[in-house]
C-alpha cells in the first residue's frame, strides 16, 4: 500500500519510518504529479504558515483538494490538522477540508509543550502517549465529525469520514496503533466495496 | 470517567522527546535572524519556520565589537507578540542566568551561541535543567555530542557567523558527516577508542552508529547568504538552515528570504534554484575568512 507524506517541511521521515514498520510504503510528496498512484496522504507536523504558503505556491493545494474529492483518506498531524481545517481562529484557512474550527498554539508556547496519556476511541483500552508540541486543538466540530480523543476537556483527535486529524504526534512515539488505524481507513477505501 | 480525569492531570513538560520534537517540526525549513517586529513579520510571511530574535545581527556584532550579550527582553517580547511561528533567542556560552531569563520570557528555543561573547571559558550550560530546549553550535562530531550530552535538543554547524561566507559551514558539515559515516562503519570494539578520541560519551557514539545520523536535528549556520548556499548545505546533509545576517543585510530582504526558503525546500532541483536566484539584488558584502585574525573568529569560542 502506497501512502504519501507531504514533504514540504517538518516531520516527514518520522512518518515514513513508522509507515514502513507497519508494512506500508511511505512516499514523499513534494511536486505536482507526486500524488499519482498514492492511496492515502499524511500531512505532517511542521509550521502550518510555512507549509500553507508553499503548497499554494507549488499549486499542490488544488491537487490535495482533488485527492480528497476522490475519497482518498487524508490524515493531518498538528500543523496538518491546522491545514485541513475549514476554519482557523484569527486566520484564513488553507485547504479547508474538514468541518472543524481550530485554535493554533492553543496549549501555549514551547515551555508548555507536554506528553500525556490519551484514551482514543477505536484503539482499545491501552492509553496512547500523546506528544503535544505547541499544539493546536479543535474548538468546534461539525455534525459529521466524530471525536476520537479529548485531553483536559479539549478535542485533540477527530475523524470525518475519510479525514483524520490529531493535535499530537503519533510519529514521535514507538506506538504503531494510530498509523495502523489510518492504514485501515486507506485499505477500506482502496479495496472494492462489498454490497 | 474518574480514571480519565486522573489521566488528564498527568502531564510531563520539557521531556527530551518534546524538546527535540520541536526541532523535528522545523526540518527542511529556514530560521531567520531578526532585530525588529517588522523584520519578524517579513520572515514569517516569507515562510521562515522560526525567527531568532536579536539586538544586532552577527555582521553588526562583528562591526561594533565589545562584549555582545543576550538581547533586551523588551525587543524579544515585541517580536514574540508579532509572530505565531516559534521565536528563538541567544545567550552567551555558559551564561545560565541569561537562559533562565529567556525561559521565563517564554521563548521557544535558546541558542547557546558563539556569536555572543562567552561568559564561561570552561563550562557550557547544563541544558537538561531547563524546560525550554537548546540549540548549540558544533564544528565536529565530538563537539556536537558533547552538547547533546549536556542536553542540547538541536545542533547546528558554527560556520563563521556574520561573514556571508559559507566556507566554514561547509567544512564543519562535511567533517560531521564524514565522522558519522566512519562511526557507522566501525566494529563494536572500536567504539570506545573513538569515543575517547572524539571526547564524547560512548553511549552517544553507540547511538550514532545505530541511527547512522546524529540523535537530534542538525541545521547549517554561519555564513549562508544566497539560495545556492542554502541548497549546498542541504545537499551536504543538513536538516535545515539558519540565515543570520544574510537576509536583512542584503539589498532586498523580502525577496531574498522567499528565495532562500524555496531553495531550501527544492535543494535538489537546479531549475528551481536558478529561477529563485535571479534578480535578488546585492547579497551582503561578505568577508574572506583568511583576512580574519584568530581572535576575530567566533567559531573558536566554546569547545
Amino acid at each position: 500500500m502506497k501512502v504519501g507524506v507531504l514533504n514540504i517541511q517538518g516531520a516527514v521521515s518520522e512518518h515514513i519510518d513508522i509507515l514502513e514498520k507497519c508494512g506500508a510504503e511511505g512516499v514523499p510528496v513534494k511536486k505536482k504529479g507526486d500524488l499519482a498512484g498514492i492511496e492515502g496522504l499524511i500531512i505532517p507536523g511542521g509550521e502550518s504558515t510555512t507549509i500553507g504558503r508553499l503548497i499554494r505556491e507549488f499549486q499542490l493545494d488544488r491537487e490535495i483538494i482533488e485527492f480528497h474529492k476522490k475519497d482518498k483518506p487524508i490524515w493531518g498531524t498538528c500543523a496538518g490538522l491546522v491545514l485541513i481545517a475549514r476554519e482557523i481562529e484569527g486566520e484564513s484557512p488553507h485547504l479547508g477540508l474538514m468541518d472543524i474550527r481550530v485554535r493554533r498554539n492553543a496549549f501555549g508556547r514551547q515551555k508548555e509543550s507536554f506528553e500525556g496519556e490519551l484514551f482514543i476511541h477505536g484503539l482499545g483500552e491501552e492509553p496512547f502517549t500523546g506528544v503535544f508540541i505547541r499544539a493546536p486543538y479543535v474548538t468546534r466540530t461539525g455534525p459529521e465529525v466524530e471525536i476520537l480523543s479529548s485531553f483536559q476537556g479539549k478535542v485533540v483527535g477527530v475523524r470525518e469520514r475519510n479525514l483524520l486529524a490529531t493535535s499530537f504526534h503519533p510519529e514521535l512515539t514507538e506506538d504503531l496503533r494510530f498509523h495502523k488505524f489510518f492504514l485501515k481507513m486507506v485499505g477500506e477505501e482502496s479495496s472494492p466495496k462489498v454490497c | 470517567m474518574e480514571q480519565e480525569e486522573r489521566r488528564d492531570k498527568m502531564v510531563e513538560r520539557g521531556t527530551f522527546r518534546v524538546k527535540k520534537g520541536l526541532a523535528e517540526m522545523q526540518k527542511g525549513g529556514v530560521i531567520m535572524d531578526v532585530t525588529t517586529p517588522e523584520q519578524a513579520k517579513i520572515a514569517q510571511e516569507a515562510g521562515a519556520v522560526a525567527v531568532m530574535a536579536l539586538e544586532r545581527v552577527p555582521a553588526d556584532i562583528r562591526a561594533v565589537g565589545g562584549v555582545a550579550r543576550m538581547a533586551d527582553p523588551e525587543i524579544i517580547e515585541k517580536i514574540m507578540e508579532e509572530v505565531t511561528i516559534p521565536v528563538m533567542a541567544k545567550v552567551r556560552i555558559g551564561h545560565f542566568v541569561e537562559a533562565q531569563i529567556l525561559e521565563s520570557l517564554g521563548v521557544d528555543y535558546i541558542d547557546e551561541s558563539e556569536v555572543l561573547t562567552p561568559a564561561d571559558e570552561l563550562y557550557h550550560i547544563d541544558k537538561d535543567r531547563f524546560t525550554v530546549p537548546f540549540v548549540c553550535g558544533a564544528r565536529d562530531l565530538g563537539e556536537a555530542l558533547r552538547r547533546i550530552g549536556e542536553g542540547a535538543a538541536m545542533v547546528r554547524t558554527k560556520g563563521e557567523p556574520g561573514t556571508g561566507n559559507v566556507v566554514e559551514a561547509v567544512s564543519h558539515m562535511r567533517l560531521i558527516m564524514a565522522q558519522i559515516r566512519k562511526v557507522s562503519n566501525m566494529r563494536e570494539e572500536e567504539l570506545t577508542a573513538e569515543a575517547k578520541s572524539l571526547g564524547a560519551s560512548l553511549e552517544l557514539i553507540k547511538e550514532v552508529k545505530k541511527l547512522g545520523r546524529l540523535p537530534v536535528v542538525n541545521f547549517a549556520a554561519g555564513g549562508i547568504a544566497t539560495p545556492a548556499d542554502a541548497a549546498l548545505m542541504m545537499q551536504l546533509g543538513s536538516d535545515g538552515v539558519f540565515v543570520g545576517s544574510g537576509i536583512f543585510k542584503s539589498r532586498d530582504p523580502e525577496k531574498r528570504a522567499r528565495a532562500i526558503v524555496e531553495a531550501t525546500l527544492n535543494y535538489d532541483d537546479p531549475q528551481v534554484l536558478s529561477r529563485v536566484s535571479r534578480g535578488l539584488g546585492d547579497a551582503m558584502t561578505g568577508i574572506d575568512i583568511a583576512t580574519l585574525d584568530e581572535k576575530e573568529r567566533m567559531q573558536v569560542r566554546g569547545w
